[in-house]
Formats: C-alpha cells, sequence, structure tokens
C-alpha cells in the first residue's frame, strides 16, 4: 500500500495550511543554521559524535555490562527488555508493586514506539503525559507528528479548542500565555498527585551508570522529584562511554533541535531520591537487528533532535502523520521500512534524495543513501508494487538497445506534437496533472550532431 | 537554433601543451527533449579547443531504474557506459545527477581495483565543474557575452550535495558555489540570491510521478521564491529539474524563463 503519497496529498491540498507547516519548520531549520554556522568547530563536533557514537555501538555490549555494574552500585535497578511488550510488562510490574494508580510522564519517543499509555491505561493506571507538546496530542488522542515538536501540526486556535474541551479554558482565546498557563496550572495538579514519574533517557553514561535528561520544560525533573519513584525507559543505543563524552552531544542536541545553545534543563539522574527507587528499563525492540547491518547500523548514532525533519523538504510539505509511523521524517523511514518493509514501503520513496538531512545529522548519519539502499531492498525481496517494478523492466529493456532508444524518441517527436491535447493530457499521464510536457524538438541531439558532423566532412572535402 | 546566440569567443589561455580528448555525455532525456542545451554543452567545449567525441552507442546511465530500487537491473548499463567512456582523457554531461548516479552508484558493479571504473569515475565532470576545477575561471573569458538579466541559480540536489558544485546551506564550510563563479565572469550578469537557496525543486526522478501532488507543491514553491526575488531566469545545471519547473511554469502562465547554464555560458539571449 503506497500510503505516503495518499495523505501527503490530502495535506497538500490545504494550501494555506501546508504552507504555514512548512514556514514553521523552515523557522526552526534556520534557528539551527543561525547556531550550528556560530561555532567554527560544528562540522568538528559532528565528527566526534559520530565516531563515538560508532565505537560505543560495536563495542555496546561491553557498555551496557559496565552501565549496568555502575548503575547497580548507585542503588538503581536495572531491567532488560527484548521487545516493546516486555517493556510495559516491565513496567507495569513495577508500578502494580507499588501499587501506583497515577503515572506522569516526561516526553519519551520509545514509549511512543512501545506504545506503553494503553498497556498501562488498559489496566487501570491513568497515564499523564507532561510534556506541553506531548499533552496537547494526548488530549487529542492523536500521536506526536514530531519527535521534538510533538504538536507543530497544530494552530493556536486547535489548542485553544482542545483546553476548552478538556481543561476548561474560555471558548475562542488563544491567547499562547493563557493557554499555557492553563496547561500548568493543570499538570501541576497532576505531579502532586502521581504516584510515579517516568522519564526517557537522552544519554546513559556507562562510567557513572547515570542518564540524563534534556527538556526545556522541567517536567522530567518534576516527575522524577516529586513522586518517590522514579521509571527511567530508554533504547540500548543511548549509551555514551564516558562523562566527558556528554559535552560533545549536549552541544550538538540543542543546536540541531530548536537552536538553541543547551536545552533549558539538562538533568542527571544518578540515583534514587531519599527513600525512592530508581529503575531503569533498556530496551532492544529490533536494534540488535540494526547493530548487525552493515547497510543501517548507522541509524543507532541518532540523537533525536528532529533536525531531519525540520529540513526535510517533503516531511514540511506533507506532515508528521503522513508517515503513519511513531518517527517520521528521513530518520523515521529508515528505522520503519527497516522494523516492517512491507508495511512502510512507500516511506524510502518519500523522498527525493535531496540529502539535507544527511547533512544537518549531529550525528553523521548517511540517511538518504539508507533510503536508498532500502529502495533496493524493497524491490529484491518482492515489496513494490508489479506495475512499478513491470514499468522498470520496460526501461531497462528499452535502455539496453540504443538503436531502438534513438527510434522511441524519434516516433515521438513526430507523434506526440500532432496530438489532441486531450489524448496528451489523459488520466495516465501523472505528469501532465499539474505541468505541461516539453515542448517536442524537431530534432535529437544525435541527428543535430550527425547533421554537422556531415557538413564539416563535406567542408573539408570541398576545401581539398 | 544557434543563431540565437552571440558568437562567443571562450578562450583557453593555458593548455601547457596538454592534448585531451573529451567524450561528451548526454543525459538521454536531454538528448531526446533538449538538443539546444546539448549542443550548447558540445560547443562551449569547442569553443575551448578541445578535441571532443560524442559516441552515438550511448544510452541512459540508469538513474530512473536504479532510485527505483531498480538497481540491480542497471549492471548491463553500468558496464556499457564505462565500455563507451573508458578511452577518454574525461567525460564532461550537462547534467548533475547522471554524473552522480556514475559517480557514486556504480560502484556496487565493479571490483575495488577495476581499472576502467576507476578511471572513468575520476574522469567524469558535469560541465560547469568542469569550467570551474580543470579550465579555472582565471583562464576563461566570457567578456563579450551580454547577458543583463536577473538570474537565480537553482541547486540542483545532486549536483550541490553529492558533486559539491555548491557549499549546502546545512554545513559550516567556507562558502563557495561554482555555478555563480562561473556565471560572474560574464561581465553585466545579475546573480540574485533566492531566499532559500538550496531547497529542492520536487523532482526527484519519478518521485514526480508517485509522490505528484508533493512534487508539484515543493516546484511551485521553488518557482515562486524566483519570482518573489524578481528574478528574469532561472538556471542551474541539471536539465530534469529544470525541465520539471519549466512544465509548471507553462502550465501556469509564470513569468520566468529557464535556461540550462551551458546555454547561457554560449551566450544565448533571451
Amino acid at each position: 500500500m503506497a500510503t505516503h503519497p495518499i495523505n501527503a496529498a490530502k495535506y497538500v491540498a490545504n494550501d494555506e495550511r501546508m504552507h504555514w507547516h512548512d514556514k514553521a519548520l523552515w523557522f526552526v531549520r534556520e534557528k539551527r543554521d543561525t547556531a550550528a554556522h556560530g561555532l567554527p568547530e560544528w562540522e568538528q563536533l559532528r565528527e566526534y559524535a559520530s565516531t563515538i557514537k560508532t565505537h560505543t555501538m560495536n563495542k555496546l555490549d561491553f557498555y551496557l555490562e559496565e552501565f549496568e555494574k555502575n548503575a547497580l552500585a548507585k542503588g538503581i535497578k536495572v531491567h532488560w527488555a527484548k521487545d516493546a511488550l516486555e517493556h510495559n510488562q516491565i513496567v507495569h510490574s513495577i508500578l502494580e508493586a507499588k501499587n501506583v494508580k497515577k503515572l506522569v510522564k516526561s516526553k519519551s519517543m520509545l514509549t511512543e514506539e512501545c506504545h506503553l499509555n494503553p498497556y498501562l491505561e488498559d489496566r487501570g493506571i491513568e497515564v499523564i503525559d507532561t510534556d506541553l507538546g506531548e499533552r496537547i496530542v494526548q488530549l487529542r488522542n492523536e500521536p506526536p507528528s514530531h519527535i521534538v515538536l510533538p504538536a507543530i501540526h497544530l494552530k493556536k486556535m486547535d489548542v485553544s479548542d482542545t483546553f476548552h474541551e478538556h481543561l476548561g479554558t474560555e471558548k475562542g482565546n488563544d491567547d499562547p500565555t493563557y493557554l499555557t498557563r492553563a496547561a500548568r496550572a493543570s499538570l501541576r495538579k497532576d505531579f502532586l498527585t502521581a504516584d510515579a514519574g517516568l522519564t526517557g533517557v537522552n544519554f546513559a553514561i556507562s562510567e557513572t551508570g547515570g542518564v540524563v535528561v534534556c527538556t526545556n520544560e522541567g517536567n522530567a525533573d518534576m516527575g522524577a522529584s516529586v513522586p518517590k519513584l522514579h521509571i527511567a525507559s530508554m533504547g540500548m543505543e543511548k549509551i555514551i562511554p564516558r562523562l566527558k563524552d556528554l559535552s560533545v552531544f549536549t552541544r550538538l542536541l540543542a543546536r540541531s533541535a530548536t537552536g538553541q545553545a543547551i536545552t533549558s534543563y539538562t538533568s542527571h539522574f544518578h540515583q534514587p531520591i531519599e527513600g525512592g527507587e530508581m529503575h531503569i528499563v533498556i530496551v532492544d525492540n529490533k536494534r540488535a537487528e540494526f547493530l548487525a547491518n552493515e547497510k543501517y547500523q548507522k541509524a543507532l548514532n541518532c540523537i533525536r533532535c528532529g533536525a531531519c525533519m525540520n529540513t526535510c523538504p517533503i516531511y514540511r510539505r506533507s506532515g508528521g502523520h503522513s508517515y503513519e509511523h511513531v518517527i517520521p521524517g528521513p530518520i523515521g523511514s529508515t528505522i520503519a521500512a527497516f522494523k516492517e518493509p512491507e508495511k512502510h514501503n512507500s516511506l524510502p520513496f518519500a523522498c527525493t534524495l535531496c540529502g539535507s538531512c544527511t547533512n544537518v545529522c549531529p550525528a553523521k548519519i548517511d540517511l538518504d543513501s539508507q533510503l536508498y539502499n532500502h529502495r533496493q531492498d524493497l524491490a529484491q525481496n518482492g515489496h513494490l508494487s508489479k506495475s512499478k517494478m513491470g514499468s522498470m523492466k520496460i526501461m531497462t529493456y528499452v535502455f539496453n538497445r540504443p538503436k531502438l532508444l534513438d527510434f522511441a524518441g524519434f516516433m515521438a517527436r513526430k507523434v506526440v506534437p500532432k496530438l489532441p491535447k486531450s489524448m496528451i493530457y489523459n488520466k495516465f499521464n501523472v505528469w501532465g496533472k499539474t505541468r505541461d510536457l516539453p515542448e517536442f524538438p524537431e530534432h535529437s541531439f544525435k541527428e543535430l550532431f550527425a547533421k554537422m558532423e556531415k557538413e564539416k566532412k563535406q567542408e573539408k572535402n570541398n576545401e581539398q | 537554433m544557434l543563431q540565437q546566440y552571440h558568437i562567443t569567443f571562450i578562450q583557453l589561455i593555458t593548455i601547457k601543451g596538454v592534448h585531451m580528448k573529451i567524450g561528451l555525455f548526454i543525459p538521454c532525456f536531454m538528448n531526446e527533449l533538449y538538443p539546444e542545451a546539448s549542443m550548447a554543452t558540445y560547443k562551449l567545449l569547442e569553443n575551448l579547443n578541445f578535441d571532443i567525441e560524442y559516441p552515438t552507442n550511448q544510452t541512459c546511465c540508469g538513474q530512473p531504474m536504479a532510485n527505483s530500487g531498480c538497481a540491480k537491473d542497471i549492471k548491463s548499463l553500468a558496464e556499457h557506459f564505462v565500455n563507451t567512456f573508458k578511452k577518454y582523457d574525461y567525460i564532461v554531461a550537462p547534467s548533475g545527477s547522471c554524473v552522480t548516479m556514475v559517480k557514486e552508484h556504480y560502484s556496487e558493479f565493479f571490483d575495488d581495483d577495476d581499472v576502467h571504473y576507476n578511471k572513468v569515475k575520476t574522469s567524469i565532470y558535469e560541465i560547469t565543474e568542469f569550467l570551474h576545477d580543470i579550465i579555472k575561471p582565471e583562464n576563461l573569458d566570457f567578456s563579450n557575452i551580454s547577458f543583463a538579466h536577473k538570474v537565480g541559480v537553482h541547486n540542483s540536489c545532486h549536483g550541490h550535495r553529492a558533486l559539491h558544485l555548491g557549499t549546502p546551506t546545512e554545513l559550516n564550510i567556507p562558502y563557495s558555489n561554482k555555478l555563480e563563479n562561473i556565471l560572474s565572469l560574464i561581465p553585466d550578469i545579475q546573480l540574485i540570491p533566492l531566499n532559500r537557496s538550496d531547497e529542492c525543486c520536487g523532482f526527484g526522478g519519478t518521485f514526480c510521478v508517485t509522490e505528484d501532488a508533493i512534487s508539484t507543491a515543493m516546484g511551485r514553491d521553488r518557482i515562486q521564491d524566483h519570482i518573489d526575488s524578481n528574478v528574469e531566469v532561472m538556471t542551474g545545471a541539471d536539465m530534469s529539474c529544470l525541465m520539471h519547473m519549466q512544465g509548471l511554469i507553462n502550465r501556469e502562465n509564470k513569468k520566468l524563463h529557464v535556461l540550462h547554464i551551458a546555454q547561457i555560458l554560449l551566450g544565448k539571449e533571451l
């Protein structure tokens, strides 16, 4: 099913909203450029990040074990989950043991990936997303459309309507300060009444056994400090070897994500709070398969900054939901196509191979090459439509026969200009839906060249 | 056709006694649809006194199939290309993306130490790149060309980011742009900066039909950027991108001329 083109066409149909979305994200991309260009050592930092990540991935077993050992020594409980279900079961069992009825959660793409919220809600636990953007989409019962800006697809009036319905704000009041205060008042209550807090993890430091969480709202700190129980869920690729490696990533992360020099809060969690408990759940969920695959391994370098989304001209004009995958955009497309190629076969093609994503990526993931490789893998494994494969076979056949190609071109140049417009611009001519065909010249270059050579020869003969 | 051009005397100031043989690679669709831009490429090289050959058995480089996932099927095209062009000192083409195809995506069909492919890979150039890197701007004289127009450079992605014809806005490295450097040798040309200097136009090969809605939106935005910047002529080093945008411009009767960079450099008059 080619789902992305269908979703994208719907998104583009609302021209005003599409352009608004494009401009909002381009604004973030430009902020990122200003921040990145402000550091003379920017490209060197990207190289460091890539090298550190690649090194870590190649010794992941060692660093994970060291991390576990150091975390345990600090009184943190460490759990291992091979997949999404196991992650959810572990989190649930920890909460159940403490009789938790209400969980406050800061942003975590991993728990989105594992569909933790519905799993816990089905078992009677209330889950409150505390990142403002995540809270908005949670109230609307929508998935995030961006990994850093979860509600970037919404305008302030959409938020106003949502808050009016769920938080009782004034109808029609879309003043951002008013709406933010309303969310804050509501979340404050949740923080104070929650029995446990769950955070994501931006970086897990093998050397210290602690985790680092970066937010702009301080919501992770509230969630991890007010309730006595803190669970941190992390994909196993979040490991970095040493504390001093962290500075490379913190300098890159916020600049790449939003153009800030650093996130408002960079919080280090290195032990349970007094009288409390801290758990870390380390999740595989097919990351080991990435690790084993040379072509796609670098996708694990991702630090989830979202810069590839902000720069992607297709993402900006089709919106995050058009990808129908927890992580959209270029990095989401390569992850989705790797994990479930059949389901997400249109995503590697939702791309012009422009390469901008690879250039903005702070960890130097070869995103456009990966998407090119996915196309080859999809074709090899029979995940592309028969009509597409058929037309490619015909083209290859013709191109392998230069004389036949010349003849086809000759016929087209003779016939097409004589055809009535209605015959050229039919429903099978997708190009012609919005574009005119090029004017067909009388002669091909090859024909003109032959003529020119002949004339030159004649001239030479005449001279002699 | 060439009557529309100024007679140009682009002179190669220093050859230093090297006799170089150039193989002209004209992408299949340009051969069929854009003989004028193709001829302009040929004439540019001819004016520089090169010994140019145009092998007439050349065909498609395979890019449309490879970008559609069928790279495995184009091995024969890659071998044919290398066999056709291996004897030349330089291979020059008026298309950044076709050159990228040969340079970046043929390696899977040849051994790492394949002498012929390695020669082809390192001697193939897009025409602007060839003028800039091999001939060098200081050896080029476009002083008798007049092109008194406001020109916007469309930096096509493959040429821009894969061949490094220009510095991409994403990277924090010193700025340079080969298209601008060569075009600015024309005394009265006005190069106009765009709001988004290297945004993709949305052509993308088969992308333009498989994702036609987004492709069209991207093309329109790219055109609008030129119009908003008061550009009269859009130019670039990739005819496929220009074909896509010309198609939109013609359909929507927009006031914007489109020319391949080789046409401007040969002294095309509007």
